[in-house]
């Protein structure tokens, strides 16, 4: 332990512990911009610095570690002083259009502004003028707004570890790019948008569907369709003036009918579906010698990421499409022949937690209706911004179901957006089909939780079923490799590119905070206690669209609408 | 340039320094200084053996002046601007070159036969202004030394 | 004084072993070899000797620090990437007398207790590295490199890295991380590369010049060395002068010496009429009054830095402004760009001395441009960042009319 005081304060903390974290025993809250937690601190920044006594310079409060007898001042004169010119300077080289920019509500760089007490930003000249990065159908990267903190390059070579951004170019060229700043779509870039979340300011966002959904939801002769992720419901209300961990699954339903969609389903249909088919193909593959571990397919950010650095296991992947991509197949081929309509007319839009589900709503392969089986992703916050636009009040609205044809579903779907959920509900079917008989208890906690990789054993009547489960892509590295050495225990893998699972979806209300991703989970968990049904062969709407439309699970219509193939992709 | 030409070195530095991150910089100069800049092939390769990715091998070659994917001249033209030399009429010197050879500092000439640079520091202070060509020195530069110099170069 | 840094230079192939050990040389390797480790630290630190790259830090206590350290893997690595401009010091010795520098990173190895040394020597040097691996070769050759060096249980390897033009890599945090094949930004101290330096092993990092002068404290002792020159920074100095003076060159010469002695005793006097000096380079404050004593105490004293030494002398005839964008134009260019203070800092100031340097200037922002070298010397992550600003402050506090004249009417 050591003792030391912070501004006339004595304290003890553990050895190692950084002056910033000690200072919160204080009650301080050392301002910064590039520390992040569960990230490596950096010190690019320098705002977090603190005078230090004996000390000539002021030092990096977020690295710099306690020693015995220290003297710490986190706010003389001359540290405030120090701070309000770094984002002086850092303003200086900043695109300022913050009426105009979508983070304006969340930008770390302004709250410092205006918390620090800048006044005025004293240095005059050159603002950058670097070409937008666009090449992604996904994010956008406006290198004109970057303050150079490198949380993006943590997380996408430390977290993520994907690695296809980092620093360029040296002193006052230096920039975040990509390799031969070809751009992010030229790379192996796996959609995922975890470097939203942490990048403080507007340099990195979505590629935003927003006009052309209001467009769409104008013209007359279009039927437009939605259909909502479920770790949308656990976190809209976050954007909409609601407190974190409200389930706002019927108010999110009417506020979608009041933007003017046709048809207000909800992906939990199809996640129920999802569970039908890929429960049916591991069955399948564990009577049939096929290939084992399974792993699962519908997070579209761990499909491009494996197509780059594990297209080996292309095998080992489930054919089903994700229940985005079934839904927005049946979208257009078995509603429109319940509702008569033409397909031509269909419109399908999705809203996700999720920005790689933009990559993958425009893959080539994704059109076996007919036509593109989803037009239009829009993420969380895309949803939230066009309810504020449109003047809804959200929190007023009465709760409304989605309509039952591909909108009723069960518990089992409904926590598809934590991690852990898909395969949680892909057992309570399993179950089924391996012993005929039904689970009892529901609740498989061992998969649950923010844990980087779970396991848990099932028995089915005497077969022991292995599961694993990793949400993170480094996380899912680990499962992965021993995969690819034949050393892998597992029959069933669920593995989700973003830390907390589709809580924590790119498209979700900026946060990088796990535990909040974990109460989003959970929020998911709870609503499922709560429904009648809580298994996806229990789902009355998905026993009526094996009954009339696609007759059982790896059917040949099935084959046909609700499977797809991968493609194996280069590293550059 | 063929993958040959740099590679039995490379493969030769990383057999001595081991196949990890700490071999990349001596790679990378053995490959600059055989071929005149970085191929891409060259960049995978490294990639591959070090177990480094690109953007960070790139993040590498575009952090140090000397390190480039991009082809330059045949001869590689180093002003020094710093402080000793800029105080002994360096941009003299500068000026000189840019009539001579018709490109501007940081530009390559036609058929890429130049590539003209100015650089801080070479280390040559008491024999300012200073410039090098390629690894060679030349120091206490004059207009007629630098004119004589940069006409044995054209021929 | 008898010299010692400079003693072989002259000496017709004096980078040949046979010229280095037939005037004496390997025999303080042969001496130190005898001792103990710890003794010869011990003499080290006797001799009050400190870093010659700018940092001044105690060599001894360096070598001390990683010895101390329990790990079992260390290195030695001389900095070589002498890039301070008016610095050229470390040049002249790599090409004229490499072995003086191999026989003093042998004894630091053998000292802080580790098999492998490096030499980072900077890319554009292609002469000095190819005359260092020459003296490699040589040395290996004899048995003062290598496995059972002269007899003993000690064995030592030196591998060469080079630079690849980038100033900032002279800073040893930041000459690591090239080392290990990174951007060579610095890290943050603490720790320091004594206990986590190369891939995380204790390092101790020491310039050309300050090993160079090992193996003559190992041979009189370190006593003998504090003698010499200024008490409190004892020992030769390889003064480097430049700039608009009659005879630039490297002088050896005792710690202590006048800037005026050393500019008209050895320099043969200003090109002109002195104006001014900047006697650790541009990273250093400018200095008027040339009876300021060249050590480490004087200079700091009147407000400047010795750093490396390299003098370089402006006359009346240049623009203070001019100097000062050149410098700030340097730093600007050699920025690493990692710390926001120093990369905007510098980007900053540049368009402000441009400004000025067109008559478009404005009286405000010579009270910015001093508000903000105080603000980068306390919050940037490393020297570059930190000195940037020395110059032109230095500019603005001595020669403020001229500033005066530049601003926009």
């Amino acid at each position: 332990m050591v003792t030391l005081t912070i501004n006339g304060e004595q304290i003890t903390v553990p050895e190692g512990t950084s002056i910033m974290r000690a200072a919160k025993q204080v009650h301080v809250d050392i301002p910064h911009l590039c520390y992040l937690e569960m990230l490596e601190p950096e010190y690019h920044c320098r705002i977090c610095v603190v005078e230090i006594e004996g000390e000539p310079r002021l030092a990096p409060s977020c690295v710099r570690q306690v020693s015995e007898g220290m003297k710490v001042q986190t706010n003389s004169a001359r540290v405030r002083r120090a701070r309000r010119m770094i984002v002086e300077l850092l303003l200086a080289n900043h695109h300022i259009d913050c009426p105009t920019c979508e983070r304006n509500q969340t930008c770390e760089l302004l709250k410092l502004a205006f918390e620090l007490g800048v006044k005025e930003i004293r240095f005059e000249g050159e603002k950058p003028h670097y070409e937008l990065d666009k090449t992604s159908p996904t994010i956008i990267r406006d290198p004109n707004k970057c303050v150079l903190c490198g949380r993006c390059v943590r997380v996408c070579h430390d977290v993520q570890t994907v690695s296809v951004i980092g620093f360029v170019n040296r002193g006052l060229e230096t920039m975040v790019s990509t390799f031969l700043e070809n751009g992010l779509g030229n790379v192996e870039c796996a959609n995922c948008g975890q470097c939203i979340h942490v990048c403080p300011v507007g340099a990195i966002k979505e590629k935003s569907a927003v006009d052309e959904v209001w467009a769409v939801l104008a013209d007359p002769e279009k039927h437009v369709v939605v259909q909502e992720a479920p770790a949308v419901r656990a976190a809209l209300g976050e954007e909409l003036g609601l407190p974190a961990g409200t389930l706002v699954t019927g108010r999110m339903h009417a506020a979608l009918r009041r933007l003017g969609f046709n048809a207000v389903f909800d992906t939990n249909f199809s996640a129920d579906l999802t569970i039908m088919e890929e429960g049916s193909e591991l069955v399948k593959r564990v009577k049939d010698g096929g290939v084992l571990p399974q792993i699962t397919s519908c997070s579209p950010g761990w499909i491009k990421f494996m197509e780059h650095f594990y297209p080996d296991l292309i095998p080992n992947v489930s054919t089903c499409k994700s229940p985005q991509q079934m839904f927005g197949a049946l979208s257009k081929t078995y509603y429109v022949e319940k509702a008569g309509i033409d397909p031509a007319r269909i419109v399908s839009v999705s809203i996700m937690p999720c920005t790689a589900k933009k990559f993958e709503a425009q893959r080539p392969e994704m059109a076996d209706s007919g036509f593109q089986d989803v037009d239009y992703v829009l993420t969380t916050r895309e949803l939230s911004r066009m309810i504020k636009e449109a003047g809804i009040n959200f929190a007023s609205l009465p709760d409304e179901p989605a309509e039952e044809l591909m909108g009723l579903y069960s518990g089992a779907a409904t926590i598809f957006g934590a991690t852990g959920g898909v395969m949680e509900a892909a057992l309570r079917t399993a179950y089924k089909l391996v012993t005929g008989k039904e689970l009892e208890k529901l609740d498989i906690m061992p998969v649950r939780g923010l844990d980087g990789v779970k396991t848990a054993t099932v028995n089915m009547d005497g077969l022991e079923v292995k599961v694993a489960v990793a949400h993170g892509l480094g996380n899912a590295r680990k499962v992965l490799d021993e995969v690819r050495e034949g050393k892998s225990p597992y029959h069933f893998i669920e593995i989700m590119a973003c830390p907390g699972g589709c809580a924590g979806g790119g498209g979700q209300p900026i946060s990088f905070d796990l535990v909040l991703r974990g109460i989003r989970g959970q929020v998911l968990h709870n609503e499922d206690k709560g429904l009648p049904y809580r298994k996806s062969h229990d789902n009355p709407s998905i026993k009526k669209v094996y009954e009339d439309y696609l007759k059982e699970p790896l059917g040949e219509k099935s084959h046909h609408l609700l499977h797809t193939k991968y493609t194996r992709r280069e590293v550059v | 340039m063929g993958i040959s030409v740099w590679r039995t070195k490379v493969d030769a530095i990383m057999e001595s320094c081991g196949k990890s991150k700490e071999a990349l910089l001596p790679c990378l100069e053995t490959v600059q200084e055989m071929c005149g800049y970085i191929p891409q092939e060259a960049i995978t390769y490294l990639r591959e053996n070090l177990d480094v990715p690109s953007i960070d091998i790139y993040g590498v070659i575009t952090f140090y002046g000397m390190l480039t994917t991009k082809e330059q001249g045949k001869y590689v033209i180093r002003i020094c601007d710093s402080l000793p030399c800029h105080l002994n009429k360096s941009d003299g010197v500068l000026g000189i070159i840019e009539n001579e050879l018709g490109i501007k500092a940081g530009e390559t000439s036609a058929e890429r036969r130049f590539t003209l640079e100015v650089v801080p520091c070479l280390g040559l202070c008491d024999k300012a202004p200073a410039m090098m060509i390629n690894d060679k020195i030349y120091e206490n530069l004059t207009d007629g030394s630098i004119k004589e110099v940069i006409a044995e170069l054209k021929r | 004084m008898e010299r010692i840094l400079t003693k072989n230079v002259g000496k017709p192939n004096s980078q040949d072993i046979e010229v280095y050990s037939g005037g004496g040389g390997y025999k303080a390797l042969e001496k130190a070899l005898g001792m103990k480790p710890e003794d010869v630290i011990a003499e080290v630190k006797k001799s009050k000797l400190v870093g010659r790259g700018g940092a001044a830090f105690p060599a001894g206590l360096k070598w001390e620090f990683t010895r101390r350290e329990s790990a079992e893997t260390k290195f030695i690595v001389c900095n070589a990437d002498e890039g301070e401009p008016g610095t050229f010091k470390d040049r002249g010795i790599l090409l004229n007398d490499p072995h003086l520098l191999l026989e003093a990173l042998v004894i630091g190895g053998y000292a802080i207790g580790t098999s492998k040394g490096f030499i980072y020597i900077r890319g554009e040097y292609y002469r000095e590295i190819e005359t260092v691996e020459k003296a490699v070769e040589q040395a290996k050759a004899k048995g003062y490199l290598g496995n059972n060096i002269l007899g003993s249980d000690f064995s030592f390897n030196v591998q060469l890295y080079k630079g690849a033009g980038a100033y900032v890599c002279g800073e040893e945090t930041a000459l690591l991380e090239s080392m290990e094949g990174s951007r060579g930004c610095p890290d943050c101290r603490p720790p320091f590369p004594a206990q986590s330096g190369f891939l995380g092993k204790p390092t101790a990092v020491n310039n050309v010049e300050t090993l160079c002068n090992i193996p003559a404290i190992m041979t009189n002792g370190g006593d003998w060395y504090s003698r010499i020159g200024s008490p409190d920074s004892p020992g030769p100095k390889l003064f480097c002068l430049s700039g608009q003076v009659n005879k630039p060159g490297v002088y050896e010469l005792p710690m202590g010496i006048t800037l005026r002695e050393l500019i008209e005793n050895h320099g043969e006097g200003v090109k002109g009429e002195f104006k001014a000096a900047l006697p650790g380079g541009v990273s250093s404050s400018l200095l008027t009054n040339l009876d300021t004593k060249l050590d480490y105490r004087s200079v700091a004293k009147a407000g400047s830095m010795l750093g490396s030494g390299a003098v370089i002398v402006i006359n009346k005839d240049t623009s203070i402004i001019d100097v000062a964008k050149n410098t700030i134009d340097f730093f600007a260019h050699e920025s690493c760009g990692k710390c926001s203070v120093c990369r905007e800092g510098t980007r900053r100031a540049r368009e402000i001395l441009t400004r000025f340097s067109n008559g478009g200037g404005k009286a405000e922002e010579l009270d910015l441009l001093l508000e903000l070298g105080e603000v980068m010397y306390d919050t940037a992550c490393c020297g570059l960042g930190q000195a940037a600003m020395n110059a032109t402050a230095s500019a603005i506090r001595l020669f403020g009319k001229e500033f005066e004249q530049k601003v926009r009417k």
